[in-house]
């Protein structure tokens, strides 16, 4: 064509895509900032002092490596659902069933040398998320069940399945309800020697980091996945069975959350607590959300979220602000990404 | 040709327009869409606007629309500058669009529909028995006969755009813009939109009209411009003009306006169906007990009233559709029910009708929407990972030798224009080896260039040996470029002829369920 301007450069294209997340997280701690005023504590202290519980002091940016290993995996499992038009909101329970079925694996099954034991435990961790979120993508395929209501419905039925089992029979022998701790051969051993508690399965998270890359951008499978999501019409009419992409990438979404289950269990915890973090699941889609769907946005929205999550207690102790405040942080940062007109028209952009 | 009924005497051009559009530039990342480009309006009149796919038509009237900013040049209505920046606008300046693509909400009804977005339907409570009133009388006025209580769902296409008209005609528009009314209407369907539009020149409202059709734009057009790559190349009147004429004014060189191709060699049967029975989205049966072949070597076109269950034929024969009964034979094999895959797989390629919902990934690049039923297989997947230099490579040979106008194949396919949309779906169904080729209105909303081109690639599929099954709205199309022409009425197989001692009278009649004696 002759009547041609030049194309956008791809730096551009790269900022296109981040600025809004940025934005949101800009804006949201602007916002935060100000409720902070309201409540008489002075911002600039109460974010110092996070970003110091978080980074700086000794140990810190460990601990929040540590919290962002399993909100790496969530992230990616929930951005896969969302690539194949799918909202896995059952992240959190495919991550309870993952540690329950790790940590059973972990303690129950004895005589296996390292090698074989911690692999084993947490391909068992994967195949229970793959299978909680397979029941759903089974019946979103052959029913037309919506994936919402029904992973919906399999949260609760994990959170209150672990709890008996925690509960009951695999309870340990102390007072606390809590499992027997994991057998040495299927711990996730720690990364450096100190403190903290960083342990090999932030390695593992990023190694299927790139491999999450490498399937969504490389693989035909990634490929077909992208097409359903994006056109189940068109995807049907070229041939891609559309039933069995669904339920492949439900698979594919809920292995990756029980993988994370399992390295909470295998590498941070090393047994499965009654009180089990919760809520890592739901943060997941904010996570998911402000990565938009590319691996690394979802490894620095992780790394984001654990910082909050780390320098929190600090912060408190430090500032004198309740903690809830990361909470209101964070609900803000997820308005905003969820509904980027809103940043848009504070930044009209055009 | 009776050009006195469509314009009436009251236009004068010595009057201010109503519309004047001056020096519009618009540009988007890698293509100069509008180049300096000036169009006025009179009252009263029809202004057609031709140019080949991609020329910049529907840009100029998303601007005129206010869905675009222009780059450079401004707008002037009734002689007074104004800025539109956005539809809200254009609709208080008495301006009407209906889009290319269709812009209904299909599970609301007509009123629904038409009220969207107004003022008055602001409140606590919607109001559906004035506006449903309103539309009621509209609809008489301009015998547009439109049900406002139908779902947009159950309605023909045909149906649907006069729904569009109404929609600007209830928001009191002056100036009217039509993009490519007719591609998707019925010859019937094109007489009564053509009524209706010469009420409303009558009634001092002012036409933009848009199409590929030439012949259309003879008989309604006052006046036409001709756009080529953005920049107006030429205007001129129906008067002084005629088909071959603006053929070449659109692309700049002779257009042949026919299909030339030998006789056909008909060999074995390639698809056979028989007995075939399938139901329609409403549970109705849409295909009743149809059975044909077609052979290697030979164009077997549908003709047929659109909403005759030609759409549910194609799709019950490509996989998408369920089949109640009966068999669909590729070569010996036995297809299996719904499984598009399977028939991909014996050969067989499909240009489908709808090119936004099946045939295309709009948030894709060209460059995967040219390999969306081949990129798992080699060359484009090697080993466990596709081959995106080989990818690239396919995408640049096919933009290239069919003609798709647009800055890179890294272009997504919802950026091109709707006929460049359409080269790429052809293109990359022509890609592959095929023997069979199932092709669903093939030149729907594309230059006569273009249609030149595409009919050329069809008749070569044949003389290669491809079966062909031609299903088109166009009687034209199917006379000329089949071998062989059904008639579909009502679900059934009404009629059968050779096409080279065919009437077009008589298959005229056989559409409409009417039988010579
Ligand atoms: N939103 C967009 N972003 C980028 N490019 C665009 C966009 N809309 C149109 N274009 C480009 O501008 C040019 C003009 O497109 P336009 O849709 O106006 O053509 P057209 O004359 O309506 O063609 P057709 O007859 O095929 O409908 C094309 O090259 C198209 O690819
Ligand atoms: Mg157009």
């Amino acid at each position: 064509m002759t009547n041609t301007t030049k194309p956008p450069s791809p730096i551009l294209k790269v900022w296109d895509a981040i600025w809004t997340p940025l934005l949101s997280v800009f804006v949201a701690l602007l916002i935060a900032g100000i409720i902070l005023i309201i409540t008489g504590a002075n911002p600039l202290t109460v974010y110092v002092s996070l970003l110091e519980g978080a980074f700086l002091k000794p140990g810190a940016f460990a601990e929040t490596l540590t919290i962002a290993t399993p909100y790496i995996l969530l992230g990616l499992g929930v951005s896969l659902g969302f690539t194949a038009g799918l909202f896995n909101i059952g992240a959190e329970g495919q991550f309870y069933m993952g540690a329950v079925v790790s940590t059973y694996i972990g303690y129950a099954v004895t005589g296996l040398p390292a090698i074989i034991h911690l692999p084993l435990a947490i391909i068992g961790g994967a195949l229970a998320g793959a299978v909680w979120a397979g029941i759903a993508g089974y019946f979103k395929a052959t029913r037309g069940a919506h994936e919402v209501i029904t992973t919906i419905m399999l949260n609760y039925i994990a959170f209150a399945l672990t709890d008996y089992l925690i509960n009951g029979p695999l309870r340990g022998k102390g007072s606390a309800p809590r499992t027997p701790d994991v057998l040495d051969s299927a711990i996730l051993p720690k990364i450096f020697s100190g403190s903290d508690n960083l342990h090999w399965g932030f390695i593992l998270a990023l190694i299927i980091l790139v491999g999450y890359w490498f399937l969504t951008k490389r693989m035909p499978l990634g490929l077909q996945i992208r097409t359903v999501g994006a056109n189940p019409d068109a995807a049907r009419y070229a041939g891609i069975n559309v039933n069995r992409t669904t339920v492949v990438a439900m698979l594919i979404s809920g292995a990756l959350c029980g993988i994370a289950g399992a390295t909470e269990v295998l590498g941070r915890y090393q047994y499965m607590p009654a009180a089990f973090t919760a809520g890592y699941g739901f943060d997941a889609i904010a996570i998911s959300l402000l990565g938009q769907g590319s691996p690394i946005g979802v490894l620095i929205a992780s790394v984001l979220f654990g910082a909050m999550n780390a320098g929190s207690g600090f912060m408190q102790l430090q500032a004198g602000v309740t903690p809830a405040i990361i909470s209101v942080l964070q609900a803000f940062i997820i308005i905003f990404v969820a509904a980027p007109a809103i940043i848009r028209s504070l930044f009209k952009k055009n | 040709m009776n050009k006195s009924s469509t314009s009436p005497p009251t236009a004068d051009p010595n009057a201010v327009p109503v519309l004047e559009m001056r020096g519009i530039t618009k540009r988007f990342p890698g293509v100069l869409a509008n180049d300096n480009i000036n169009l006025d309006l009179q009252r009263g009149e029809i202004h057609c606007l031709l140019g080949e796919n991609g020329a910049g038509k529907s840009t100029l009237m998303n601007i005129l629309y206010g869905l675009y900013q222009p780059n450079e040049g401004e707008i002037l209505l009734n002689g007074k500058p104004t800025k539109i920046t956005n539809p809200k606008d254009a609709i208080a300046h008495g301006i009407g669009m209906v889009h290319q693509h269709f812009m209904l909400v299909p599970t609301l009804t007509v009123t629904e529909n038409v009220t969207l977005g107004l003022e008055e339907n602001k409140g606590l409570f919607i109001d559906v028995k004035k506006p449903a009133d309103r539309i009621r009388a509209l609809s008489k006025q301009y015998g547009l006969d439109v049900d406002p209580d139908a779902y947009i769902k159950d309605l023909s296409v045909g149906m649907q755009q006069r729904v569009e008209i109404i929609k600007t005609l209830y928001r009191n528009a002056q100036i009217l813009v039509l993009d490519e009314p007719t591609a998707v209407l019925t010859p019937q369907e094109v007489d009564d939109l053509f009524h209706t539009l010469s009420q409303l020149i009558s009634q001092g409202k002012s036409i933009i009209f848009i199409t590929h059709k030439l012949r259309e734009v003879l008989k309604v057009a006052r006046r036409i411009t001709v756009l080529r790559q953005g920049r107006v190349v030429g205007a001129t009147t129906p008067q002084e003009a005629d088909s071959a004429k603006l053929a070449s004014m659109m692309v700049g060189r002779s257009v042949m306006l026919k299909v030339d191709k030998d006789a056909a060699k008909p060999q074995a049967p390639v698809l056979s169906i028989s007995d075939l029975r399938v139901l329609s989205e409403r549970r109705t049966v849409a295909v009743n007990g149809v059975s044909f072949e077609v052979r290697a070597g030979e164009i077997v076109g549908i003709a047929g009233v659109e909403g005759n269950g030609q759409a549910e034929l194609v799709e019950a024969l490509t996989g998408l559709r369920h089949i109640e009964q009966g068999t669909v034979k590729i070569d010996s094999a036995v297809m299996p029910n719904e499984s598009p895959d399977a028939v991909i797989e014996a050969g067989a390629a499909h240009i489908p009708e709808d090119r936004h919902k099946y045939g295309l990934v709009l948030s894709y690049p060209i460059r995967y929407n040219m390999v969306l039923s081949t990129f798992d297989k080699p060359p484009f997947t090697k080993g466990m990972s596709l081959d995106e230099g080989m990818i690239t490579k396919n995408a640049k040979d096919l933009v290239k030798k069919f003609d798709v106008r647009t800055p890179s194949e890294e272009t997504f396919a919802g950026s091109l224009s709707g006929g460049n949309q359409q080269k790429v779906v052809v293109a990359r169904e022509f890609s592959r080896p095929i023997k069979l080729l199932i092709a669903s209105q093939p030149t729907r909303g594309v230059d006569v260039g273009s249609i030149e081109f595409i009919h050329k690639q069809i008749v070569a599929q044949r003389d290669a040996g491809a079966a062909v099954l031609l299903i088109s709205a166009e009687l034209d199309e199917v006379m000329s470029l089949s071998d062989r022409i059904l008639v579909m009425y009502k679900g059934k197989i009404v009629g059968q002829s050779e096409a080279a001692t065919a009437k077009r009278e008589d298959i005229g009649l056989l559409m409409m369920g009417t039988q010579k004696n």
